[in-house]
């Protein structure tokens, strides 16, 4: 499958099998367009007609570029054929390593943000005689970590989030785990790296020695512009949170030395126009930035429209347009879904599985149970078991397995599936009540994305030619 | 006249060959 589209100037050809990237000129593109349903004399005739003002169009040149065309396709660089789709059915039969493990360190919160899918740390209240604020204890913690290492099999890499509600709410339990799975990697042979998100209320020296000691990445949560931000990241007195916190931020930044860091912002109805936050969080002296759509209801009033999703694509093209030109004048910044590395990337198999949630990423409660993502966390259905007997709903992790880039019969057409791998299946369930089904919305979001991070890449090689 | 640029990339074909699951839940020691 091949996708073409025209951006910022840039004629991109992207072959979907081979993730081969061209950038061509108009002829090139209308050839490629015309190749495969018409045949070179009829190609060579329409161009001739449609150019008949350009003297570079010429019939030996048009033969040249339909040669090249036809080189490109036998050396597996366009309209490459899909070979992948039965790798995917295989995926059922592969090991059941554990790899990642969400830690809900805290399922309470010092904010109340009404977006919040969790229910400001509480995850949809008591369920099973497990639910509402808590804790998560040391023990429980270290268990969880015991688990993840007895369930990675010859995996060396071992990813742990600290996540709530508001991790820092259980700050002292977060360093002792984190000490606890040091003492373990040089006899187990393991290598933990450890992420964090907060809020920043509670950012204090001890927190950004420790994090920025320890935390391989650190997530700040900041939507942008002041009057968005607190808008809905209020404390349970009502009161806005940006002033205590960007000061704070800011400091933990400095003090990180380049290390990797997200502010990470959330866009909603209220704000669709959300590049100008994105600018603002850059203005402010960040320069690791991400913003994404909110996830929520669809009656809810943060939950973005039809109406506005013309504004919010147009958006992510002005963002990458901004981006390139900040980038040239030498104060640029990076944006999460625009590092997209072409040369470096994901091999096949990741991309047909995508994140792992329910097989090889689960999370797990102040409780200890575990569950295929932090966003199912409170859906008792969806409960895979506990890190002492492990997983005993192996069905469900079965349904996790299968759930890919080629699960989804509405996703065989669709150019951008090796991207995605198939989507968000929190995001599909909470669409389409299936794991399974389609996040339309969020499919336009994400193709949007994918094509102004490639142009973006297709520029900067323009760039280098020089 | 050279009318397409062919951007260096990964060739998602040849990566069949080259599942070691030890990526982020992207960069990958083996793409090269």
């Amino acid at each position: 499958m091949v996708h073409q589209y025209k951006l910022n100037g840039c004629n991109i050809v992207l072959d979907t099998c081979s993730g081969s990237v061209h950038v061509v000129d108009d002829v090139a593109y209308d050839i490629i367009a015309l190749y495969k349903e018409r045949g070179g004399d009829g190609i060579v005739s329409a161009m001739l007609e449609k150019y008949a003002g350009r003297p570079d169009v010429t019939e030996a040149d048009l033969q040249e570029c339909l040669a090249d065309v036809r080189a490109l396709e036998e050396a597996g660089k366009l309209y490459t054929p899909d070979t992948f789709e039965n790798m995917a059915f295989d995926f059922k039969a592969r090991s059941n390593v554990v790899k990642a493990l969400c830690l809900h360190v805290a399922h309470t919160c010092n904010l109340n943000c009404s977006y919040c899918f969790a229910s400001q740390g509480k995850y949809h209240g008591p369920d099973a005689g497990h639910g509402g604020r808590a804790l998560m204890p040391f023990e429980v913690g270290k268990r969880a970590l015991d688990f993840l290492m007895e369930s990675s099999g010859s995996r060396v890499n071992l990813e742990v989030d600290f996540f709530g509600g508001e991790p820092l709410m259980n700050w002292q339990v977060v360093k002792d785990l984190v000490a606890y799975a040091r003492s373990q990697e040089a006899a187990r042979g393991k290598k933990f790296r450890f992420t964090l998100t907060t809020n920043g209320v509670l950012i204090d020296d001890d927190v950004i020695d420790f994090v920025n000691r320890e935390m391989h990445n650190v997530v700040l949560s900041l939507d942008g512009r002041k009057e968005i931000h607190d808008r809905l990241r209020v404390d349970l007195a009502g009161r806005g949170s940006y002033d205590r916190i960007v000061p704070r931020f800011q400091e933990l930044v400095r003090r990180r030395g380049g290390r990797g860091y997200y502010m990470r912002g959330t866009f909603t109805h209220a704000n669709p126009d959300f590049t100008r936050d994105v600018l603002h969080m850059a203005d402010l002296g960040f320069d690791q930035l991400s913003m994404e759509p909110v996830v929520c209801a669809p009656g809810d009033p943060a939950a973005l429209t039809e109406e506005d999703l013309p504004v919010v694509l147009e958006q992510y093209e002005l963002l990458a347009k901004e981006m390139l030109k900040r980038e040239r004048e030498g104060r640029g910044f990076t944006f999460y879904h625009y590092m997209l590395d072409l040369k470096n990337g994901p091999c096949i198999y990741k991309r047909i599985s995508g994140c792992g949630s329910g097989t090889e990423y689960m999370a797990v409660t102040p409780w200890g149970d575990l569950y295929p993502c932090h966003q199912f966390v409170g859906e008792e259905a969806y409960k895979l078991g506990d890190i002492w007997q492990g997983v005993t709903n192996t069905a469900l992790r079965d349904e996790f397995k299968l759930c890919n880039a080629y699960a989804r019969p509405e996703c065989a057409g669709c150019w951008a599936r090796l991207y995605c791998s198939g989507g968000c299946a929190a995001n599909a369930y909470h669409a389409s009540g299936s794991i399974r089904g389609i996040y339309e919305y969020g499919c336009q979001l994400f193709r949007k994305r994918i094509e102004c991070a490639i142009m973006m890449q297709a520029v900067r090689a323009s760039w280098e030619e020089l | 006249m050279e009318r397409i640029k062919t951007l260096e990339t990964r060739d998602l074909t040849k990566s069949v060959e080259t599942g070691c699951g030890e990526c982020q839940t992207q960069q990958c020691e083996n793409a090269g």
